[in-house]
């Protein structure tokens, strides 16, 4: 057969890497991965000279690429895990955002934090964001319980359908989300208020020069996708994730194995619609103000992109790609020279779909897996397995060099 | 696949059970390495089973793993599968007209019949991939009528294909464990939390993947990618990944296409294996030396109807499967 291309290993830094880190035991890549996810957290506030945006305010920055990064890992349980085409994931990002606008926002007939309402001034977004997450995953459970019987392209144009519709319905249902003027004063955690910030840290009229409100949502989302990633990574070591691949390498074989296909692409549209929703949520919570036009198709397909970009299926890449798609319009955005070679930044930024489109185009022809290519390990306790085999091919390629078996051809 | 239809004409195929597998090792051992040790190139991954799981380096232990310890309402020797007058339509094509037959509990029963005869169609209506235009499909006591076709793998049927179709991103560990999954019982949130069924289940799982890897013969190379694994290994996993689900009965579509005889006869050894471990096995295969060799029964269709059914001796002499395989000679006709 063709195996003897594809096994053989490519021998790049990553693989290397992912060798040396698997090898690793757990509290091990603790010791790693505390200071590495700490010096992510403190990345705003370093002032790196070329990483810092000019443009616009690198908290904020920041701020947004985890918002992207949440609905990346949601989105990849969708499209990378189960192999479900989902080109409206925007509608769930909008309707988390319009859950906590509709209960919060004095603009809203809903709002819930005036004086007879049950929530109060100051929780009241934190109170939300569960209500949100719910909501979304309702939505997704609807949307997904009559379209799910279709596959492939039929499924992506009806969620391209879903998204446009809830953007529309934000758009027309006026008495309720204000349309097109949308929702204002949106609340946030409101903590943290003092004489120098009367209105609390989170508010977005914290815009000191480092550690604004930008920064702030930062960590939050950064704190949120820690422990999203847990969840979802406990979610692909059982049989859970192995139901979602396997429906997405072969569905009818996966349904002969007993695997109740309907039910898990219905779970897997629910987690990525509740995540999404979660991010909606953090969102409105950090602009304080939602309009239908930040829920347009071309953010589906950004996130889309985000995913394809850093490989679909691996949880990292994603957010790596996430993080590419939100940093480099802003990079460029603003800036008049890289190291002494004068460039129109601002062009570059406002082209930015083109630039994606062409990313997208090269990435197909070299690297058809993305940047960081899936790795997916999806049992619980295979690591000793895993650890087992690769000391075994260490042993084989170090002793024994060239092949001592004759293959017989 | 040239050696597929050669023995299907050949009338020296219809000979006896029991040597066959003998015969195919002696036509083996000048032309194929006799032991079929899996070729080890340097690039590929394999584990050592005894050194992560000392305790399946004993057969009989695998054996005792991978035995079905299912409860079958069944008594030995009576019919677990029971197809009354199945009739299968695709518009004005009948695939399968009127099909009656019995599978036993515990025998290797083989089915057979030339392209396009309708063992898949049968095979399909079986295990709910068809629903028959009409007839019935009896399991264990119980109609299958409407059943999903996932419910109807719980429900005892497991089957392979015809062309492999292995979750081929996954490794083969990974392959076997999705077919342990089909007993699982932990919901989403039981998997989100890692409540102690989940572990607990998780655990036996490997357990139970890397014995049925050794019982099929490829422990080996659990940790490799599906699609990397050798034509005859993929077999093999289909194989063990079916046994998974625990099936009362195991369906194997054409397990030896494309196989040269020193696997054929390793094929042979292992469904009898697997039927000495509890399983029945239907079989469907075009090679008549395999068939004639491990079946206890054989059931014949042709353009969509039984035509013949008995024992390997009696479908051996049979005018009627003779005339069909080999067609009617010229100067019969002439």
């Amino acid at each position: 057969m063709t195996a003897p291309l594809d096994s053989r290993p490519r021998g790049g830094v990553g693989d290397g890497f992912r060798l040396w880190w698997n090898a690793l035991p757990r509290p091990v890549q603790w010791v790693f991965g505390v200071p590495f996810i700490a010096l992510l957290a403190a990345l705003p506030l370093l002032n790196i000279p070329l990483l810092t945006t000019v443009g616009t305010n690198f908290g904020s920055v920041m701020a947004q690429f985890g918002m992207i990064a949440l609905i990346a890992i949601g989105l990849n349980v969708v499209v990378g895990q189960a192999g479900l085409l989902d080109l409206g994931y925007v509608g769930f990002y909008a309707v988390g955002a319009y859950t906590v606008a509709l209960l919060t926002s004095p603009d809203s007939p809903w709002n819930q934090t005036g004086p007879d309402g049950w929530l109060s001034k100051d929780w009241a977004w934190l109170a939300v964001l569960p209500i949100a997450m719910a909501i979304t995953a309702l939505s997704g459970l609807l949307l997904g319980s009559p379209t799910l019987r279709l596959r492939g392209d039929y499924l992506a144009i009806v969620t391209l359908g879903f998204g446009e519709i809830v953007r529309l319905l934000a758009d027309n249902l006026e008495e309720i989300t204000g349309g097109g003027r949308g929702l204002s004063q949106v609340a946030y955690p409101r903590v943290g208020v003092t004489d120098q910030f009367p209105l609390g840290i989170f508010s977005a009229g914290n815009v000191g020069k480092t550690l604004n409100s930008g920064v702030w949502w930062y960590w939050v989302s950064l704190f949120l996708i820690i422990v999203v990633l847990l969840f979802v990574g406990n979610l692909e070591r059982s049989r859970v994730g192995r139901a979602w691949v396997a429906i997405r390498e072969d569905e009818d074989a996966a349904e002969i194995m007993g695997v109740p296909t309907f039910k898990f692409k219905l779970w897997a549209f629910v987690i990525g619609a509740s995540i999404g929703g979660l991010s909606g949520a953090l969102y409105a919570g950090q602009v304080q103000f939602v309009v239908p036009t930040n829920f347009n198709v071309i953010n589906s397909v950004l996130f889309l992109c985000a995913v394809v970009l850093g490989g679909q299926g691996n949880k990292l890449g994603v957010i790596l790609g996430a993080f590419i798609i939100v940093y480099l319009p802003n990079f460029f955005l603003g800036r008049t020279e890289i190291l002494g070679i004068p460039i129109d930044g601002d062009s570059i930024a406002e082209y930015k779909y083109l630039f994606f489109g062409l990313a997208l185009m090269v990435l197909m022809i070299f690297r058809p897996q993305g940047l960081i290519p899936v790795r997916q390990k999806l049992l619980a306790y295979g690591r000793q397995l895993y650890v087992a085999a690769r000391r075994r091919s260490e042993e084989a390629t170090t002793s024994s060099g060239p092949s001592t078996v004759e293959v017989n051809k | 696949m040239s050696r597929d239809s050669e023995s299907e004409h050949d009338p020296g195929g219809f000979e006896s059970g029991a040597e066959v597998g003998e015969e195919y090792r002696s036509m083996s051992e000048d032309a194929f390495d006799p032991d079929l040790t899996p070729m080890i190139t340097d690039d590929s991954v394999v584990v050592d089973v005894s050194d992560v799981m000392p305790e399946l380096a004993d057969p009989e232990v695998v054996a005792e793993i991978v035995a079905t310890t299912r409860e079958i309402d069944t008594p030995l020797g009576k019919p677990l599968v029971e197809l009354r007058k199945v009739t299968v339509r695709f518009g004005g094509l009948v695939a399968l007209d009127s099909v009656t037959f019995d599978i036993n509990r515990g025998e290797i029963l083989g089915l057979i019949g030339p392209n396009g005869a309708g063992k898949t169609t049968c095979f399909n209506a079986m295990t709910g991939v068809y629903r028959p235009t009409s007839g019935t499909v009896g399991f264990d006591g119980q109609v299958l009528g409407k059943l999903k076709r996932n419910q109807i793998t719980r429900l005892g049927i497991a089957r392979t294909f015809q062309n492999i179709r292995l979750f081929s991103e996954m490794t083969a560990l990974e392959n076997v464990v999705v077919g342990t999954d089909a007993r699982h019982r932990t919901s989403v949130p039981g998997a989100l939390f890692r409540v102690p069924r989940h572990r607990h289940e998780e655990r036996d799982a490997i357990d139970r993947g890397m014995a049925l890897l050794e019982f099929v013969g490829i422990g080996a190379r659990a940790t490799e990618k599906s699609r990397n694994l050798p034509y005859g290994d993929q077999r093999r996993l289909e194989i063990a990944r079916a046994l998974a689900t625990e099936p009362k009965l195991l369906c194997l579509d054409e397990p030896a296409a494309g196989f040269n005889p020193a696997e054929k006869a390793a094929l042979m050894d292992l469904i009898r294996k697997i039927r000495s471990d509890g399983y029945t096995v239907l079989l469907i295969e075009h090679d008549m030396r395999l068939v004639m060799g491990v079946t206890d029964r054989i059931v014949v269709l042709e353009f969509g109807k039984k035509i013949a059914e008995g024992l390997p001796s009696e479908i051996r002499d049979n005018p009627s499967v003779i005339a069909a395989y080999l067609g009617v000679p010229d100067d019969a006709t002439a």
